[in-house]
């Protein structure tokens, strides 16, 4: 069992007063909060690391560089890559899927077909509608049940030799839905396609295999697993990522320049171009590091329970209406109050110094689906407690009682 | 007509009366509640405002020198922040509306609610609202 009193302590951003009330975080999915090590570890840098990677033969940039590449190894376990150089360090998953994207386009053609499915966040259906607008191919969605949950019979039946990419999430980020990755992976190589992950959600909940999952690209966020904002990781199988062009060019991608010609470095920096994110990449692994120690497992449980007793508890209230009802789903609670918006509860939760997410949660398609505006969503970390949930509760009863 | 300054002066005191947030917040609600419902056939796509968060649709026609402006939102506590737009600045003259500011709204400790983040369609629509008095100014 995890000490989660112990675990909050590490979270100094988590003792607050927000508007005359103990702080309550249930914003997570949005991004988490950082334990102190985490919050250590980029001071200590720039305390007493600084300087930048991969250039300098001099004592401080050798040991940033030796830090930076050891958080790089630690991903690669973490993930379980079978090589280092399948890292590439990203800003976050927005960059890790646009440069797989844009690395599309000198590969498809017009007649192609690209997949993404119905519970995706903006950031995995733009940048495939941007590469389907340039290269001619044709965007396809997979659809989803009322549950929330993705409708796998119709995946099989959009699958065809035209299918190049099929791009989806691991878990979703305004529902909660896990999806069956594993099966969908499988399917898509039978029929040649490559798949993208987007692990932006899975990151801190579940441990990640992904070559078990057997997963061309995969990619996770610091910021959303206790690490810092602004640093990410996409993992890619080496021969994918050497098909695939640079991204952007620049210093540290380049092998030799010289007006005449540029050749470029190998992975994973060919992918890596300018100085990089360098506290944030170092302070990942101390993230990583930190979840490791807590173990997902216990984690998952942990989070697992809060999740039971946060639905069995708002389905006490009057007009609840829980939207994703997925029977494999994680950390996520997306609600409706009865005819109120969304808006408006959030609006007087925050009031109560209650912290969640309102709105379409950038995943504008699903709303649509469901024909709702958006919802009231509280996203759990390993930090939550049973005291937050009830907070939530009673917050949600008084808005609602304002409300009518 | 009360000039707009004196119009938000007086809400300024109206809202002086609420110590707590959540008399202040029952009041706004309860102005949502009451705001004069826009014509149905001016809540139509090209009045609507859209936010990430709540939607808003405002109609502006011109009498004579004043701007009429009726409006609604899908979220009640949009709807009150709008009725006290559309108290200020509705049967004003066009020239008085493309001078005046919305700072009321932050004395009467409701800062948040025009603030660009909560991306809720009411900062688009003070511009909104502005826009068509430069309009009609530039009209006349």
């Amino acid at each position: 069992m995890l000490d989660i009193q112990h675990i909050r302590q590490q979270f100094p951003t988590l003792h607050q007063e927000v508007n005359g009330y103990p702080l309550v975080y249930l914003d997570n999915g949005a991004t988490t909060h950082k334990p102190q090590v985490v919050i250590d570890a980029i001071s200590h840098y720039y305390q007493k690391q600084n300087a930048n990677i991969h250039r300098g033969v001099h004592f401080l940039s050798q040991q940033a560089t030796d830090a930076y590449e050891a958080s790089r190894e630690t991903l690669r376990q973490h993930i379980n890559a079978e090589y280092l150089h399948e890292i590439i360090f990203t800003k976050g998953n927005t960059e890790s899927i646009n440069l797989v994207a844009n690395g599309y386009r000198s590969l498809l053609k017009k007649g192609d077909e690209i997949l993404v499915s119905n519970l995706e966040h903006h950031s995995n259906i733009v940048p495939w509608q941007m590469l389907c607008e340039q290269t001619k191919s044709t965007l396809k969605v997979i659809p989803m049940d009322e549950r929330g949950v993705l409708d796998m019979e119709a995946y099989k039946q959009l699958l065809s030799e035209h299918t190049k990419v099929v791009a989806v999430n691991h878990i979703s980020n305004a529902l909660g839905t896990i999806n069956p990755i594993q099966q969908m992976i499988r399917w898509a190589h039978e029929k040649g396609a490559v798949v993208m992950v987007d692990g932006a959600q899975a990151g801190p909940h579940c441990a990640i295999d992904v070559r078990e999952l057997d997963a061309d690209f995969y990619c996770i966020s610091g910021h959303k697993a206790y690490g810092p904002t602004g640093v990410g990781v996409l993992y890619g199988k080496e021969h994918l990522l050497k098909q695939l062009p640079p991204y952007q060019g620049g210093g540290e991608m380049i092998a030799t320049v010289s007006f005449e010609q540029t050749t470029y470095a190998d992975l994973p920096h060919k992918f890596e171009a300018g100085t990089p994110n360098i506290a944030g990449g170092i302070a990942f692994k101390v993230a990583i590091d930190w979840l490791n120690d807590l173990g997902l497992e216990k984690v998952a449980q942990h989070e697992q329970a809060i999740l039971t007793y946060a639905t069995d508890e708002l389905l006490k209230i009057d007009g609840m209406r829980i939207v994703g009802q997925a029977p494999h789903k994680t950390a996520v609670i997306s609600f409706l109050v009865g005819h109120t918006h969304p808006y408006d509860i959030g609006v007087i939760l925050d009031k109560q110094g209650i912290a969640v997410r309102t709105g379409h949660h950038c995943a504008q398609p699903i709303m649509d689906n469901f024909g709702i505006p958006g919802t009231i969503r509280a996203s759990l970390a390993v930090y939550n407690n049973e005291q937050d949930i009830d907070r939530l509760v009673k917050g949600v009863k008084k808005a609602q009682q304002m409300l009518s | 007509m009360a000039s707009i300054q004196d119009i938000q002066q007086d809400i300024i005191e109206e809202f002086d009366m609420f110590d707590q947030w959540m008399d202040k917040y029952e009041h706004i609600i309860d102005l949502g509640k009451s705001l004069p419902l826009i014509d149905p056939q001016h809540k139509v796509k090209d009045n609507l405002i859209k936010g990430c968060q709540s939607q808003v649709w405002l109609h502006a026609q011109q009498q004579g020198h004043k701007v009429i402006y009726t409006a609604d939102s899908d979220a009640i506590m949009t709807k009150g922040i709008i009725a006290l737009l559309v108290r200020t600045f509705s049967g004003q003259s066009a020239s008085d509306i493309v001078e005046a500011d919305t700072d009321f709204i932050n004395q009467i400790g409701l800062k948040e609610q025009l603030s660009p983040t909560r991306a809720n369609g009411l900062v688009s629509m003070v511009k909104q609202m502005k826009l068509y008095a430069l309009a009609f100014q530039s009209k006349n």
